[in-house]
């Protein structure tokens, strides 16, 4: 079989089992966010919590359990790191020095996982699996947890109530995420991901030198990694690290697990608000981002000659696995950078400018194509809103989304959402590189040395966690500053989805007339598309001019 | 109207039990049921898929290894490995700590994330292709692309059967076997694409010097 027919029929399975999980795994998410019943373990968690899974919140209730939440989480695992020492499993590991603990803290709290640290040499494996991974599943939790609660801002009308965020929380946690990854975490061991609690084991290798191999409980993690659309190694090189993602077959059942819930979760979408189409309609401007940008990556690694690197050494290999390979190394690169997963098989760093720079502008999107665990959909929803209000503008009346208005209220919540993380992103990247000692952790010179920076600030306030792994980012600067984009990247965006649900529950729906707007037809999947794209084109274009495209042209 | 609502205190209260719970549940609990049951049915896989001589463990069949000639000086972190030229060789690799054990150093993976501009990468390029051109006696223009970059891990075991096929007269030189035979050990460690379509053909390098090992 020839490598372009190969790398077509990958493609073709992977998007066969996503759409085979569509239906099913967006419906089975709806009834667990919708369902009045309790599990027996769920009851539990709330009677541990002192909470009550019967009660609603209003949205600034919703907000406060979420960030109490999460502050407790960054500090639990800030507390981990920095006493990781005292534990078991601990393989020797220092403690994390303070301004690393509190990058990694807020790092996998926010989803984002990005790691200024080397897993094999800076974490023990209790701290790995029940401080790093339990972040994997209650910050993918929490993503869902949002959108649920946008989701019922638009079904419900004249309510303050937008849910309980205990429930959706707890919910998600023990009815789909636990049961997937553990399914799949049996599956990768089955293909020859680790499992063990080996510490470091010293061999006389083959040819009589010596070798040290750390194990781990890698598999379990590499599951919610991908699952939750994490991203955070066990190892310094994640998934291109052959503990973590051994074969091809691993390859694609990981691409297709940091994808399945974010594809899935616009069927959700359409089954909450009792009309499918709809969410017909969101995953198709996904699918048409994500399947333009595979291909445009895709070809930009292929064509070698149009980097000097590459033209030297006959094909864009530098940072690749051979068992992988330009398709699979293509296809996980743009699915990581669209899902905000930022789990890596390739050296993002060593792609070819355009591919590279293409992989920075996914990022840029938002993580909105199919983004995050969660996280996607409400970014996608949000600028449907904008999508629906740039329409309303044009014929000249007040724009309506799903029978609620979207007045001068809702706007401003879904515009501070859309100018939060760019401004972050920009702010940041402007301000490192205006300090002279911050420029000198690049590894890279000239226009990729800027695109490494500012594809870190993209990564960190995306909540993608993904690098361009030559900026030596682990200083107190880099690491203050990088946790600070991801928790405002985080927090900020998720504030204003709540208070733009409070504002749309409250109100009674607005019958369908012959002047609304359809957002169920092809007509609306080309204006959220041109909206995303001319939005972030805008915004980004005069960072990018002066990193990737100024690399390719040079 | 709505529930009652608690104070700050509390709130942060059940916050912290709340995570309490689902640590356990998803901390402790999960990772040790899967190591359970990985441990008790797929043993060898979760294990890390080692080769043992004489049960005594000589590689991990997913890392890669130096194959290496013995250091002059030993105690010279700065000494650069040398191939050595009866062992298929590997590819390059960006997993060295810099402190003598050599690159293939599974406690420090990762890449050599240079651009695709970068120019001394191009350079580092140009000199991998004539050194392993000269070493393998072979035109520099065939060497293949994977013989003169580094993985992503730096812990990549596999190389592409051109570089295999490159480097088996060479081998079979080294070692006085007649080359027929190292070349058919060569076509029996291509290893196809997953299920026909999954991945890149390869060579797995420490499976295919660990049965040519014991050919003599």
């Amino acid at each position: 079989m020839n490598d372009t027919l190969a790398g077509w029929l990958q493609i073709l399975a992977l998007v066969a089992a996503l759409a085979l999980c569509h239906r099913p795994l967006g419906d089975y998410v709806a009834h667990c966010l919708t369902t009045t019943r309790h599990l027996r373990a769920e009851r539990l968690v709330y009677r541990t919590g002192g909470v009550d899974g019967d009660a609603e919140q209003t949205w600034p209730a919703y907000m406060r359990s979420l960030l109490a939440f999460s502050a407790v989480s960054v500090l639990f695992l800030y507390a981990f790191l920095r006493l990781q020492n005292h534990l078991l499993l601990s393989l020797g590991m220092k403690p994390v020095a303070p301004d690393l603990a509190f990058n990694t803290a807020t790092s996998f709290v926010t989803n984002t996982n990005w790691q200024a640290y080397s897993g094999e040499s800076a974490m023990g494996h209790l701290v790995q699996m029940a401080g790093l991974a339990v972040q994997n599943f209650v910050s993918a939790a929490v993503g869902i947890a949002v959108v649920a609660a946008l989701i019922r801002g638009f079904t419900r009308k004249r309510t303050h109530h937008i849910g309980n965020f205990w429930v959706d929380l707890t919910r998600i946690v023990l009815r789909v995420l636990l049961p997937v990854a553990f399914v799949f975490a049996l599956v990768l061991v089955a293909a020859g991901v680790i499992q063990n609690f080996h510490g470091a084991q010293a061999l006389t290798t083959v040819a009589g030198d010596h070798q040290s191999i750390t194990g781990g409980p890698v598999a379990s993690q590499e599951a919610i990694k991908e699952l939750g659309t994490n991203g955070g190694g066990f190892y310094s090189a994640n998934s291109a690290h052959p503990f973590e993602n051994p074969t091809g077959f691993t390859d694609l059942v990981e691409i297709f697990l940091l994808l399945v819930i974010p594809f899935a979760l616009p069927r959700t979408f359409g089954t909450m608000v009792r009309d499918r189409r709809q969410g017909y309609a969101v995953v198709a401007v996904m699918a048409l981002i994500w399947a333009a940008s595979v291909t445009v990556v895709t070809i930009n690694e292929l064509h070698s000659v149009s980097s000097p690197a590459g033209h030297a050494a006959g094909g864009m290999m530098e940072g690749k696995e051979q068992r992988f390979g330009i398709w699979s190394s293509a296809l996980f690169a743009v699915s990581t950078t669209l899902t905000s997963c930022g789990a890596v098989n390739a050296a993002h760093d060593s792609f070819t400018p355009g591919g590279g720079g293409l992989l920075i502008f996914n990022m840029m999107l938002g993580e909105i194509a199919p983004g995050g665990t969660g996280s996607g959909l409400y970014g996608i929803l949000v600028v449907a809103v904008i999508a629906v209000f740039v329409a309303g503008l044009m014929v000249g009346r007040t724009p309506e989304y799903l029978g609620k208005k979207l007045g001068s209220r809702e706007i401003k919540f879904a515009s501070l959402y859309i100018l939060s993380t760019p401004a972050i992103v920009l702010v940041g990247a402007g301000i490192a590189m205006s300090l002279p000692g911050e420029q000198k952790a690049m590894t890279n010179s000239g226009p990729h040395g800027f695109s490494e920076v500012l594809y870190a600030f993209t990564s960190a306030a995306n909540n993608n966690g993904s690098a361009f792994a030559g900026l030596q980012a682990n200083t107190v600067w880099y690491n203050t500053a990088l946790g600070l984009a991801m928790v405002f990247g985080r927090f900020l965006p998720m504030v204003f989805v709540l208070a733009l649900s409070g504002a749309l529950a409250r109100q009674r729906p607005v019958p369908v007339t012959a002047g609304t707007l359809p957002t169920h037809r092809p007509q609306f999947v080309g204006l959220l598309a041109g909206v995303i794209l001319i939005v972030v084109g805008l915004t980004y274009f005069p960072a990018l001019a002066l990193g990737p495209l100024a690399e390719g042209l040079h | 109207m709505l529930l009652h609502l608690p104070s700050t205190a509390r709130q942060y209260l059940s916050a912290l039990r709340i995570l309490l719970v689902l640590t356990v549940l998803t901390g402790i609990v999960y990772p040790l049921a899967v190591t359970g049951i990985a441990q008790a049915v797929f043993p060898h896989r979760a294990n890390g898929s080692l080769i043992e001589d004489h049960s005594r463990p000589v590689a991990s069949a997913l890392l890669g290894q130096n194959f290496a000639l013995p250091k002059r000086n030993p105690a010279d972190p700065a000494e650069q490995l040398r191939p050595d030229p009866r062992w298929f060789q590997p590819r390059p690799s960006s997993a060295d700590a810099g402190k003598g054990a050599g690159p293939y150093d599974p406690t420090y993976s990762g890449a050599s994330n240079l651009g695709p501009t970068d120019p001394d990468l191009v350079a580092a390029v140009g000199r991998r292709r004539a050194a392993v051109a000269a070493f393998d006696g072979v035109d520099p223009r065939t060497v293949p692309a994977d013989a003169v970059t580094a993985s992503g891990s730096g812990l990549d075991p596999d190389i592409s059967p051109a570089y295999a096929r490159e480097q088996a007269d060479r081998v079979a030189r080294a070692r006085r076997l007649p080359s027929g035979r190292v070349r058919g050990l060569v076509e029996a460690h291509v290893e196809g694409r997953g299920l026909g379509f999954l991945g890149e053909p390869h060579v797995n390098v420490v499976e295919l010097n660990h049965d040519l090992a014991s050919l003599g």
